[in-house]
């Protein structure tokens, strides 16, 4: 115990990547196969370092901080949305396939444009605390109280950090340009329990009721399934549909 | 060239950023935000374990407020720091929070009755009031006398960051991500925006602003091993040198943090230790107690990583393939607390380690973790060389670090600086002083400067790989600028690192793929990186004393006598191989707490003559006032609530406390 575990012999591990540079009319989207001798511990993060540092300089990926909790490095791996960084090579077979995550603007290679998709998902749904208080604020009194339990409610639905998996993994988000994902859905739960929110149903109703919203959902799963903070998103969809209808 | 203007350019999306942009906003000025990544991705969400703020909610936190938060910090920067600063950041630390916790951070609250906490390794069962139940609670950290880090689970950086980024949608700030700032266009003492190239296409741009803030945090991607973000870079800190105007402070004070995960050095929270947690060594022997008898393993960082270097250099650490190593106990937490405070801890434990901390030992060993070293800035965050230019956060030295940080200070300062460095950037802009007054033809020539330095990497045609430099650089400074330094060492990474910068000038590109160019990237960064190592390794050279994290073999003892100066760096010749250093006197006769023992660590230290002296003072202004509140009594001491703007100086009330 307390060993982090060894392998036995290292791996040639080949890595498939789906590339293409839109800022290059010379580029055509193709698959380029590197090789990479396997190192303990090795995540996708380092492996594609590596590839980048030693095989091809050219090659775009984002990682910001390489720990699991900024959200930059979702991709397609093997077919399945998830963050590279840490993705552990020794879980995945010899051939791993490596793709950008679909249906954000593609920036090149395995790089895309998520912060442009969430931003826009967050001036849509307006994903803050709506409060007529919040410019003239008294900030030497004490707080609020807030049931300890209702914080870490909140907070549970805060852990999401916008890699985009969600969406990569939605079967109505490829279909409708316009569908705010789970992420999006999520965030309306979030604000919607949060008492400091003076919003009503009603005005939630108007930002999501439709099928670009909570109503396009075809409850396939495959947000909550390949959300890598596993949060419970479509028990939030469904909650949120519910209460959608009994206001509507 | 395009040229944006603004009045308030802001680079770096992350807390302090951020906060600085909704305060010039809320003014009535345009403000844009310039950010390498998208903004909820900064480096402000890797903040795990809390946010000091003397709220005084919860039981261990009882009693606590602005004085003893104050005296914590300045005894964890071994008096290194501005305590003026300090008691503007002590002050408004509780309004940061009380704010953010209006605005939506889903702070962990105080629940009332009894629960069980663990306390040097045993079992206690403590009770909270109902007056608190509701209220911000906190949890212990290290060089504090209080419970005052006030958390969000383990996530407390991401969620106040959403928060921030979701209030500055609200404002509607544009934030122009994906953009890095290459160089600051200035004249005659006064800043005028920057050059920024577009990270997606490659273009350039230039952004024109009245007054531009840096807050673009840390520049721990200088080492080989460091718990922080590989954006961290230093890049804002780096360009400010480059005007050869601006001067950075105490750039070789660098924080490494005992508990990066080994070897990957991935950070777990201080909060591990705070709640309970213990440091165990290769035979698995609490070893803490056996350094540090007050604090044991919440000592600040600076001693606490001491204390495990020295350990496992007397050969008592566990050993791995990867080299050696100690353990982070948090098993005795048990499963209920680690799943609910400490799950980030736990996915980290699990997705890099493949281990349950609930059952399993951390490996762990300090990794490179803070610069309190930056952009040197007066109590408003301005330069005072470089008018117009304000830095917030970890890319300033505004100076409430000195030496050493104090866990949950900096997630704190972002916020508090945000909030004063926003107003004071409005003044600006209100000012005469404000007004822009430049030709285009100075932004072409800057923008132009920096066309042909890019195509000078680009065609270049040198025979040096710009990431092997990289690589050299960063094992220079793990190797040789570390926690134990000594001349011999220092000397031979100033050397290095002299030989890198030259031969970073013969850099090849193997790539001209147009748009990003990620090696074009890493060369352009390489030679500002060698540029702050080397203030770094050089600084550390001069400064022939121990203070805080700066640690000196050869030299162990704190020298009041001879360093109670900051290190101010220039780098006024672009062709030079090293920094101009000068050094900026702290006034022992202004403090409020004149030079001491810290309460752990080295009891050893050469004392200056004022420090007695202005003891004496300060018993002699008390003695006259021995009926004055603790208010009136700092105030005699060492008035600072001018300092402040307006609408921040006002006593903050606390939950059983007296007004």
């Amino acid at each position: 115990m307390n060993r982090i575990p060894l392998r036995p012999a290292a791996r040639t591990l080949q890595i498939q990547v789906l590339r293409h540079n839109p800022h290059d009319p010379a580029s055509e989207p193709h698959l380029q196969t590197f090789e990479v001798e396997e190192a303990d511990t090795m995540t996708l993060f380092i492996a594609l370092s590596e590839i980048r540092e030693r095989q091809d300089p050219s090659l775009q990926f984002d990682f910001v901080c390489r720990a699991g909790i900024c959200g930059s490095c979702g991709i397609i791996i093997n077919g399945r949305p998830g963050l590279a960084c840490r993705t552990l090579t020794k879980d995945l077979p010899d051939r791993i396939t490596l793709a950008p995550l679909p249906a954000f603007e593609l920036i090149g290679d395995l790089s895309v444009n998520t912060g442009k998709w969430m931003r826009g998902m967050s001036e849509r749904l307006e994903t803050w605390v709506h409060s007529r208080n919040l410019e003239n604020l008294d900030i030497d009194t004490v707080e609020q109280a807030m049931e300890p339990e209702l914080a870490e409610q909140l907070y549970e639905l805060e852990r999401c950090i916008e890699c985009g998996c969600c969406v990569a993994a939605c079967g109505t988000a490829q279909m409708r340009q316009d569908f705010v994902g789970a992420v999006g859905l999520n965030q309306i739960t979030r604000f919607q329990l949060d008492p400091r929110d003076e919003r009503t149903d009603a005005e939630f109703y108007e930002l999501v009721g439709d099928e670009s919203g909570v109503f396009g959902c075809m409850t396939l799963l495959g947000c909550e399934d390949m959300c890598p903070k596993e949060l419970p998103l479509a028990t939030q969809i469904a909650f949120l549909r519910r209460r959608m209808v009994c206001s509507g | 060239m395009q040229i944006i203007y603004t009045d308030v350019l802001v680079i770096g999306g992350g807390l302090a950023g951020q906060r600085a942009a909704i305060g010039a906003k809320r003014r009535g000025h345009d403000v844009i935000v310039l950010s390498l990544v998208p903004a909820k991705r900064s480096h402000s969400a890797a903040a795990q374990g809390g946010m000091q703020a003397s709220l005084g909610n919860c039981f261990g936190a009882s009693g606590d407020n602005e004085d003893i938060h104050f005296a914590d910090t300045v005894r964890g920067s071994d008096w290194g720091a501005d305590q003026e600063v300090v008691r503007m950041f002590t002050h408004t630390a509780p309004k940061a929070i009380r704010e953010l916790a209006a605005w939506g951070v889903p702070w962990n609250r105080v629940a009332r009755g009894d629960r069980e906490i663990t306390v040097d390794g045993k079992k206690h069962i403590i009770s909270e009031p109902d007056a608190a139940h509701g209220l911000i609670t906190s949890r212990n950290f290290g060089g504090t006398q209080k419970w005052r880090a006030c958390y969000v689970s383990d996530g407390t950086g991401h969620a106040m960051l959403y928060t921030m980024s979701n209030q500055a949608i609200a404002a509607n700030i544009p934030v122009h991500e994906r953009m890095e700032a290459l160089a600051l266009i200035h004249s005659d003492g006064r800043c005028h925006g920057a050059i920024v190239r577009n990270l997606a296409t490659g273009e350039l741009l230039a952004y024109v602003a009245r007054a531009t803030c840096m807050a673009t945090g840390g520049f721990g991607r200088i080492y080989r091993v460091s718990t922080n973000a590989i954006i961290n870079e230093g890049m804002g800190a780096a360009i400010a040198l480059e005007t050869g105007v601006a001067t950075l402070g105490n750039m070789e004070a660098i924080q490494f943090h005992p508990t990066g995960i080994f070897p990957a050095g991935i950070l777990v929270t201080e909060g591990c230790r705070g709640d309970g947690g213990l440091l165990l060594d290769g035979r698995q022997h609490r070893f803490m107690p056996d350094y540090e008898p007050e604090k044991k393993e919440l000592a600040s960082r600076d001693v606490v990583s001491r204390r495990m270097e020295e350990h496992i250099a007397a050969g008592h650490g566990a050993h791995s393939r990867f080299g050696e190593h100690l353990w982070l106990d948090i098993r005795l937490l048990g499963a209920d607390h680690i799943n609910n405070k400490l799950r980030e801890v736990k996915e980290i434990c699990q997705y890099f380690l493949g281990i349950d901390p609930v059952s399993e030992l951390i490996p762990v060993r300090p990794a490179q973790h803070y610069s309190m070293g930056g952009v040197r800035t007066d109590h408003r965050g301005e330069s005072p060389q470089l008018r117009g230019l304000f830095a917030a956060g970890e890319a300033a030295c505004w100076d409430m670090h000195g030496f050493n940080r104090l866990g949950g200070n900096s997630v704190a300062e972002t916020v508090v600086a945000g909030m004063i460095v926003g107003d004071a950037m409005a003044d600006f802009c209100d000012s005469q002083a404000g007004k822009l007054i430049l030709s285009t033809a100075l932004v072409d020539e800057f923008g132009q400067k920096q066309q042909r330095l890019l195509a000078g990497i680009a065609n270049g045609n040198g025979s040096e790989s710009a990431f092997e430099l990289t690589r050299l650089m960063q094992e220079t400074m793990t190797a040789n600028v570390g926690i134990f330094r000594h001349r011999d060492r220092l000397e031979q990474a100033v050397s290095t690192l002299q030989e890198l910068q030259q031969r970073a000038r013969n850099i090849g590109l193997r790539s001209a793929a147009p748009g990003a160019n990620p090696e074009l990237v890493t060369a352009y960064r390489l030679q500002r990186m060698l540029k702050l190592a080397q203030c770094v390794a050089y600084g550390a050279l001069q400064r022939t004393e121990s203070r805080g994290a700066h640690y000196r073999a050869d030299f162990p003892r704190r020298d009041d006598l001879n360093w109670m100066r900051r290190t101010l760096a220039t780098w006024p010749d672009d062709e030079a191989g090293l920094p101009t250093l000068d050094y900026e006197a702290l006034d022992i006769m202004r403090m409020e707490l004149p030079p001491g023992w810290r309460g752990y660590g080295a009891r050893d230290y050469i004392e200056h003559p004022q420090t007695s002296a202005r003891q004496q003072q300060i018993d002699g202004i008390l003695g006259d006032i021995p009926d004055a509140d603790r208010h009136a009594r700092q105030q005699a001491l060492m008035p600072f609530r001018h300092l402040l703007p307006e609408h921040l100086r006002n006593n903050n009330e606390r939950q059983g406390e007296e007004p």
